[in-house]
């Protein structure tokens, strides 16, 4: 169910190579919060830093901080998500991606787990 | 004993079944070191005898707020009529919990999704939430929302706020490392070119929101459009803190460019009680409602898709978002939210237009009387709703130990603020009757000397 | 084309209750104010026209009948005390009695307003300096301020007080530390008062582990928050080294009275070491819950922390012919300032002044002890049927964990909506954090044996249902005037006003 092409981390953010990259939440992170009702997601321009916070997922019951697996700018948002933030629950690695940016350092994903990785170690 | 249904067989057999041979053993997790001896306090009374002790101590209160009470200063008089009272009072709005389980609470549910759509049809504004404590903690709030939505963390409030707000201001400000800068007034209101003044000079420090309150403490109905426009300019938050019986007749916060409006709806209905509880209100704009604090009804359907109310966007609370959340605020004041909406809904558009005519039309005449005696005279020239400041021949609080011996409440002394050198703030309801101002006219007439 | 006036409104299948603006019809009215007695100036004159509404607000119009009728309605669609039995762990939903009420709406009480004068107003300075008094002594402390709302309220007043404390002695602390199980208030009112928020683990007996705290613990904690029994209805038995650890780093210790009910005259917050307390009048000492609130959080300090106290205080100093006189006095160089307006939720302090004279001494004990006892006689009854993470007695409150029903395809959230159907509220749900599928029950000592062996056998019949027929329980409730709502609508296209 995780794509393999995809890169994870252990917060469960995944990331697409590309440039600009592709960043969404996983299938885990979206069955752990239940029906999302809302995404607050960074403003285009805005300097992510790896680690760091870039926003926050609601769902009905809980709210889970995103945090940035890669440092970079944000070229896009994903403005389907304001309508339908659902999207997020039923489309996790396709329509339902938060994010793109263009990338400060190829070598942060160095950092990041495959899916095999991913699924051992973390979305159990 | 009272309200303690269990009897000693009950006791005996409750402990066998629990396997324990006496009330020692289930409290053995308590160390012997912190075992407390009896506690020293008064023998318990039965109920007639609680009901003497209460009397006696009630009659050491030898005044209270009546036809010849004149004082407001963010607590009003006003009549509470006697379908409120009943209604409110039902055992089962009175005592039932925070409707966390929807389906047996939707009668606090609705009342409260009524409450928030009165106080937007009264201020103009979008959104509101489900209540809280009083107006200075929403002033403190409406801080909040400000320094969260702008980033920033200056805070800005008028000297002409009630006095009180202006102090739980600062120390909320104290309290979560946020400056306060104080307006202040000329001629008993703020000024544009003050208020631009004071913005201009924060300078690199800049201003997440500007709070001020209209009619303000002095009664004075600020030019909130130019004050909030400028607000804007210095990209600042423009918050309002109004009566909200002001504001059946006057412009309210969302047609003057307010982003966010608080106050206490405790004119509505809601008992003088000696300050409390009182039950503050806050609305804002749309686009501010994620991050309103505290409890926020919602209108949904249940799966049998009947109209349904719950409460919604709790992610944003204490409970669930901990340290994040919008602020520590649990409960709200919804059993005097409750009280309110009965109100507004019994006094409902005309009602509540005439009640609020009635307290202009007498503080008027009242002003107009008080202007005409030799030594007093209006304190101020800006236009009032039902509070205004007389200067007086002598200090206000030696006119109102004078009147008290009258049975007149006569106002509240405001000796030495807002450059008077002696003045009273004096507040007209419905409640006095055209006999009791006359009686503050002449009683003031004769204590001038 | 119909106007409002012909429109039928009422209930329908899909509608219990329409809301008031849907009632309303144009020139109806059902208000009685007098006439103006004095002379009718023209608006104009009085009020410039940009401070004006232009139009009128939207405020319904209803006549009295429909105002009683709808609000009677309303009322009705809920559950309450006086209706039925509250189990929620923390809560504390014991009687709230009626004698109360008759004292609180005596207009002796209600009338009074708080700009009058010191002089005019004794009885209500009285009451409220002896209610201080009271707590003092039900807690173990020195000095009680009652002008916190709330329980949150209270604790950001309290930890306002120990950050004064500290900045006085002219140190910067940062940290305050709390257990993982602690109720949400604490960490939001730690960060309100500046400060950052570091858990505490529990152990596997469900208290503080001390290791933890040695380690945790140093010369930027400001305080410790602890509730004791805690948040599992276990008493932190090593509270005084818990005490210990914390002071020797200069740090406080501070009190959370959720669960007060469970040691009145049993143990003191005072004598385990507690710097500061708050209670929450509304659990302990039976203040009505309203829907929500008001509700009122006092809080209690050792005599260190007294000169930070909030403004206004009372003093009280004896006058001609040794008579006792109070008054409110603003004076208080190193107070934390105002943390709200006027003095306190002061119908509600009445309602608990009342309350401790009828309990009295052995009164508050003894519901102390029969709230022990039935917390642990319901825990007895239900052990078999649920999963009891923590063996041994229980203070007045005990966890279970759905866990068993959980791998019977029933979570914690269907048992809770089964027992609506059943006719009871259900416990708390999922708080603390600490345990799986968790449920925090609380019965509280005015409950009779019969009701809670009545709710245990409700209780009980759901588990059986559970491993049975768990779509029965899926699927409730189905006896409530509305069944499960769509929250995610409800947070997705909030609609928190009526627009029309």
């Amino acid at each position: 169910m995780n794509p393999d092409d995809l890169l994870y981390a252990s917060s469960h953010e995944w990331v697409r190579r590309g440039d600009p990259a592709t960043i969404g939440i996983t299938h885990f992170a979206q069955d752990q919060l239940g029906d999302v009702v809302y995404v607050e997601l960074p403003v285009v321009g805005a300097v992510l830093s790896a680690g760091e916070i870039f926003g926050n997922v609601e769902s009905v019951k809980t709210a889970s901080d995103l945090y940035a697996p890669v440092s970079g700018t944000v070229v896009e948002t994903n403005t389907q998500l304001v309508e339908s933030p659902e999207l997020l629950n039923t489309s996790p690695y396709d329509k339902g991606w938060l994010i793109k940016v263009k990338l400060d350092n190829e070598e942060d994903l160095g950092n990041l787990l495959d899916r095999a990785a991913y699924e051992t170690n973390v979305a159990h | 004993m009272p309200y303690l249904p269990h009897t000693a067989a009950d006791r005996e057999a409750m402990l066998t079944t629990i396997g324990a041979s006496d009330m020692e053993e289930l409290l053995d997790q308590v160390p012997t070191a912190v075992r407390s001896k009896p506690l020293l306090l008064p023998a318990a009374l039965s109920e007639p005898e609680l009901l003497h002790e209460l009397d006696a101590l009630a009659e050491r209160n030898t005044r209270s707020a009546g036809p010849r009470s004149f004082l407001g200063g963010g607590a009003y008089n006003h009549h509470i009529p006697a379908v409120v009272s009943a209604l409110a009072s039902r055992s089962e709005f009175v005592t039932s919990y925070t409707p966390y389980q929807p389906e047996i609470s939707q009668g606090t549910l609705q009342v409260i999704y009524e409450w928030q759509s009165l106080i937007c049809a009264l201020t103009g504004l979008d959104v509101a939430n489900a209540s809280l404590y009083d107006a200075a903690t929403a002033c403190a709030e409406a801080a909040m929302i400000g320094v969260n939505a702008t980033n920033r963390s200056t805070v800005v409030a008028a000297s002409t706020l009630n006095p009180m707000y202006l102090e739980v201001l600062r120390t909320y400000c104290w309290s979560q490392g946020l400056q306060l800068r104080v307006v202040m007034a000329e001629g008993g209101c703020i000024s544009p070119s003050s208020l631009r003044a004071t913005l201009a000079d924060l300078g690199e420090e800049k201003p997440a929101v500007a709070i001020l309150q209209s009619p303000n403490y002095f009664g004075l109905i600020e030019d909130q459009a130019s004050l909030a426009q400028i607000t804007h300019e210095f990209g600042a938050l423009y918050v309002t803190c109004a009566n909200p019986l002001s504001l059946a007749i006057l412009a309210p916060p969302g047609e003057i460019g307010a982003d966010i409006a608080v106050g206490d709806a405790q004119p509505f209905g809601v008992a003088l009680s000696y300050g409390g509880p009182y039950v503050g209100y806050v609305a804002a704009r749309e686009s501010l409602l994620r991050r309103l604090p505290g409890r926020i009804v919602g209108a949904s359907v249940d799966n049998k898709g009947r109209k349904a109310y719950v409460l919604t966007l709790q992610a944003r609370e204490q409970h669930i978002r901990r340290e994040k959340a919008t602020s520590n605020i649990c409960s709200n004041h919804a059993l005097c939210a409750t009280v309110a909406t009965i109100y507004l809904s019994y006094m409902g558009k005309a009602g509540l237009l005439e009640v609020a005519h009635l307290c202009l039309q007498k503080a008027h005449y009242a002003a107009e009387r008080i202007a005409e005696l030799p030594g007093y005279g209006l304190a101020f020239e800006a236009p009032f709703f039902h509070e205004f400041v007389v200067k007086t021949p002598r200090p206000g609080a030696v006119i109102r130990e004078a009147l008290m011996e009258r049975g007149i409440l006569a106002g509240i002394p405001v000796d030495g603020q807002a450059g008077l050198t002696y003045g009273l703030l004096v507040c007209v309801t419905e409640q006095n009757r055209k006999e009791d101002i006359d009686a503050l006219v002449q009683g003031l007439g004769e204590c001038a000397a | 084309m119909t106007s409002s006036s012909d429109k039928q409104v009422g209930a329908s299948p899909t509608v219990i209750e329409p809301t008031i603006f849907e009632l309303s019809s144009a020139g109806r009215a059902g208000y009685s104010l007098p006439a103006c007695d004095v002379p009718d100036a023209p608006v104009e004159r009085l009020l410039p026209q940009h401070s004006r509404r232009a139009e009128r607000p939207a405020l319904p119009e209803l006549s009295e009948l429909q105002v009683v009728r709808h609000f009677t309605r309303l009322s009705r669609l809920n559950y309450s005390i006086d209706g039925g039995f509250y189990p929620l762990g923390s809560c504390t939903m014991k009687y709230n009695p009626k004698l109360h009420e008759k004292v609180a709406s005596d207009t002796r009480w209600s009338s009074l307003h708080p700009h009058q004068p010191d002089a005019t107003v004794q009885g209500v300075l009285a009451m409220l300096f002896r209610l201080q008094g009271y707590l003092c002594k039900i807690g173990g402390m020195d000095a009680f301020t009652l002008q916190p709302a709330a329980g949150a309220h209270g604790e950001h007043t309290g930890l306002m007080l120990i950050r004064a404390f500290h900045e006085k002695k002219g140190e910067r602390r940062t940290e305050v530390l709390a257990p993982d199980s602690a109720h949400g208030t604490n960490p939001a009112s730690a960060v309100a008062a500046g400060y950052k928020v570091v858990q505490v683990r529990s152990n596997a007996q469900g208290r503080v582990d001390v290791e933890d705290l040695r380690r945790l613990v140093g010369p930027q904690t400001a305080a410790l928050m602890l509730t004791n029994p805690n948040t599992l209805g276990l008493f932190e038995s090593e509270i005084l080294s818990i005490a210990d650890i914390v002071h020797q780093t200069g740090g406080q210790l501070y009190y959370d009275g959720a669960n007060l009910n469970a040691i009145m005259g049993v143990s003191r917050p005072g004598d385990m070491g507690f710097d500061v307390v708050h209670f929450n009048l509304h659990k302990t000492m039976t203040t009505p819950h309203g829907g929500g609130g008001p509700g009122t959080g006092p809080v209690g300090v050792k005599s260190h922390l007294r000169p930070f106290l909030p403004i206004p205080v009372i003093e009280r100093s004896t006058g001609a012919a040794g008579a006792e006189q109070y008054a409110l006095t603003t004076e208080r160089p190193d107070s934390i300032g105002r943390v709200r307006s006027f003095f306190g939720n002061v119908g509600l302090l009445l309602r608990a002044y009342a309350y401790i004279r009828s309990m009295g001494p052995d009164g508050l004990t003894q519901a102390s002890h029969d709230a022990v006892l039935s917390a642990n006689y319901l825990k007895a009854l239900l052990q078999d049927s649920f999963d009891a993470p923590y063996a041994g007695h229980c203070m007045h409150e005990f966890v279970l964990s759905g866990r068993r029903q959980r791998a019977q395809g029933v979570k914690t959230l269907d048992i809770a909506k089964r027992l609506l159907d059943y006719g009871y509220h259900p416990p708390t749900i999922y708080f603390p954090l600490v345990v799986e599928e968790c449920m925090m029950i609380e019965p509280t000592e005015t409950e009779d044996r019969a009701t809670l062996e009545a709710f245990a056998a409700a209780l009980v019949a759901i588990a059986r249902e559970a491993a049975e027929q768990p779509e029965v329980v899926r699927a409730a409730p189905q006896n409530t005037p509305v069944s499960r709502i769509d929250e995610a609508l409800a947070a997705r296209k909030p609609d928190v006003r009526w627009k029309g």
